[in-house]
């Protein structure tokens, strides 16, 4: 199937829980409403014309960006974006699904945003969305282990947002 | 007052056995590097493997967003140290793919001839390890002993033996050298003179000739070695179901039956490197493995190895039939100060490993918004836990090992 058919299927099925698309982007993407990413989720995988039965990706994206000089050639407004790089190995084509984030939930600085996981999908997404949440930052509701896998348990922040500020010391270590 | 005794078997039933955490490393000799497991068992019956993975987390995809893409090269080579060529090579078509790039017909071939070179080095490591796991210690001296060979290679035309950078943005960093002096390795083994010399690409094709004759003992000290086959038939099974599932790619997955390989099956970007190549993809199950070994097993993901070994070999001679006579040069400039235009692209490549995937947004800068390397050993990894549990403990060195996972690309 073409980036353009899965669109329209998808449209067909949640109507305006997707809200977005590029078709002519390099790599095709649609993006989903947070809250039902993982009912799109479970359809894409499920249904047989689709079958994307492997998730090779999933990333955590911040745009953001911290120096007010660069701001203005920034071009985005700020955000997270989780992004789902899936594959199916039944018909040979792959599909890019996003969804979009505010950076803090409700303009809380500190409290992380939520979206549904996808760990009941793919198996895979475990150790991929604990990873996001441990450099990104997103909480994904729902995850049966949502721990950090990559940082310390005891880290404090979350490295891969573009406002990050690197700790001053860690357990007594001097760290910058 | 009489004393009561209990019948004694009572006692039996009595003592009950606890369940014991065990942690098994970071510093673990059959752990490939700094993983630990804890274990949760009983007995010698494992109940639950939890991997505890980090130790060499250096953040490198926050490195990536400071440091225009040439520069972040030496920073992919850190990733999988043992196949540094090949993850150049990703991140590298990665970028150009976001930039739409071409590169020359020599330097698609160089590339081919570079990264089966390297797939060679790192499968000869993944099968002298295996073996060292498993209680046999000579294939790995072996098996390094064919290594040094190709990292004297390599470091004819780099001058590096394990971080290389040599393939960047838009072809390779140098030339293949016309005239080198012969690996003092390959000189002692051929019976040729120390002093001699030769173009680079004889020595490479002195070194195939000479190791394609070695893989058949490979194979009687492992694949057919009676002790080797109970140690890993019918062990940690995967089904294709699983392996998908888990995301697990490259051995892992034809191991487990999926006939995939993105040199024949990714993106036209990296498929037409390997385009009028003439190699075979070997997929589990196989004619002539013995009797006990059961598809998606330990075995017979060694096994895909193994066989791979003998395709890239087939690969590298014909890459090398074709340089002299390739178009174009070996290398297009790409400008530090280029800036990458808005969008973003993701490719995935197949890597000894498994397929090694980099994601790049570009935002009309040098640096790029975002680099993310997704890796195939976390995936792979991500797999222990449902695969070893119900095993002994003893087990589970040759399971883990059969996935032949790299910490230094797990933690990145």
């Amino acid at each position: 199937m073409t980036p353009a058919d899965i669109h329209k299927t998808l449209v067909a099925k949640f109507g305006d829980k997707i809200t977005g698309a590029n078709l002519e982007a390099m790599d095709p993407w649609i993006e989903v409403a947070p809250a039902a990413i993982a009912e799109v989720a479970g359809f894409l995988k499920t249904e047989s014309a689709l079958a994307f039965d492997a998730l090779n990706n999933l990333s955590g994206v911040d745009y953001f960006e911290p120096d007010a000089k660069k701001l203005a050639k920034f071009g985005h407004e700020p955000h997270v974006e989780v992004v789902y790089h899936l594959y199916s190995y039944t018909h040979r084509h792959s599909l890019v699904v996003k969804v979009k984030l505010p950076r803090w939930q409700g303009n809380q600085t500190g409290k992380l945003p939520d979206v549904p996981s996808v760990a009941a999908v793919w198996a895979i997404a475990d150790w991929h969305e604990r990873e996001a949440f441990d450099l990104v930052g997103i909480n994904f509701t729902g995850h049966p282990n949502l721990r950090r896998i990559l940082c310390a348990e005891d880290w404090e922040g979350h490295p891969l947002r573009k406002d990050y500020e690197f700790p001053l010391e860690y357990h007594g270590v001097r760290a910058r | 007052m009489s004393l009561q005794l209990e019948d004694p078997r009572i006692i039996e039933f009595d003592v009950r056995t606890d369940e014991m955490l065990v942690n098994m490393g970071p510093q673990h000799p059959s752990t490939h590097g700094v993983l630990r497991l804890l274990l949760k068992t009983d007995g010698e019956v494992i109940h639950e493997v939890t991997p505890h993975i980090g130790y060499l987390h250096r953040c490198a995809e926050k490195i990536g967003e400071n440091l225009a893409p040439q520069q972040w090269i030496p920073y992919t080579d850190r990733m999988d140290y043992l196949a540094g060529m090949n993850m150049n090579l990703g991140w590298s078509l990665a970028v150009e793919k976001l930039v739409k790039m071409e590169v020359p017909e020599k330097a698609m071939v160089l590339r081919v001839a570079i990264a089966e070179m390297g797939r060679i080095a790192s499968h000869l490591v993944g099968m002298g390890a295996y073996g060292l796991d498993l209680g046999s210690f000579s294939p790995f001296l072996y098996a390094f002993r064919e290594r040094e060979i190709i990292l004297d290679l390599f470091e004819e035309v780099c001058g590096a033996r394990l971080t290389y950078s040599y393939i960047t943005i838009g072809g390779s960093t140098h030339d293949l050298p016309a005239q080198i002096t012969i690996p003092p390795g390959l000189a002692a083994l051929t019976g040729r003179s120390m002093s001699e010399t030769l173009s680079w690409i004889d020595a490479c094709r002195i070194f195939l000739d000479w190791l394609e004759k070695r893989i058949f003992e490979y194979h009687t000290l492992l694949t057919e070695n009676q002790i080797f086959i109970r140690r890993t038939a019918a062990l940690g099974i995967m089904s294709r179901e699983m392996a998908i599932d888990f995301g697990c790619t490259g051995p892992v997955l034809r191991g487990s039956g999926v006939d995939h390989d993105l040199r024949r099956d990714g993106e036209p970007i990296y498929t037409r490197m390997y385009k009028g190549y003439d190699f075979d993809i070997p997929v589990a199950p196989f004619e002539n493995a013995p009797p006990e070994v059961v598809l998606g097993d330990n075995w017979c993901r060694f096994y895909v190895r193994m066989r791979e070994v003998n395709q890239a070999i087939r690969l590298v001679r014909q890459a090398l039939d074709r340089y002299p006579k390739a178009e174009g040069t070996y290398r297009v400039p790409f400008k530090m100060a280029t800036k990458l235009p808005r969008g973003e692209a993701y490719l995935e490549t197949e890597c000894p490993r498994g397929q090694m995937g980099f994601y790049v947004i570009g935002n009309d800068a040098a640096i790029p918004l975002r680099a993310r390397a997704k890796s195939s050993s976390f995936c792979n990894l991500s797999v222990t836990g449902p695969l070893c549990a119900g095993c002994l403990i003893a087990d589970i060195p040759a399971i883990v090992g059969s996935l032949d996972v790299v910490m230094g690309e797990i933690d990145r």
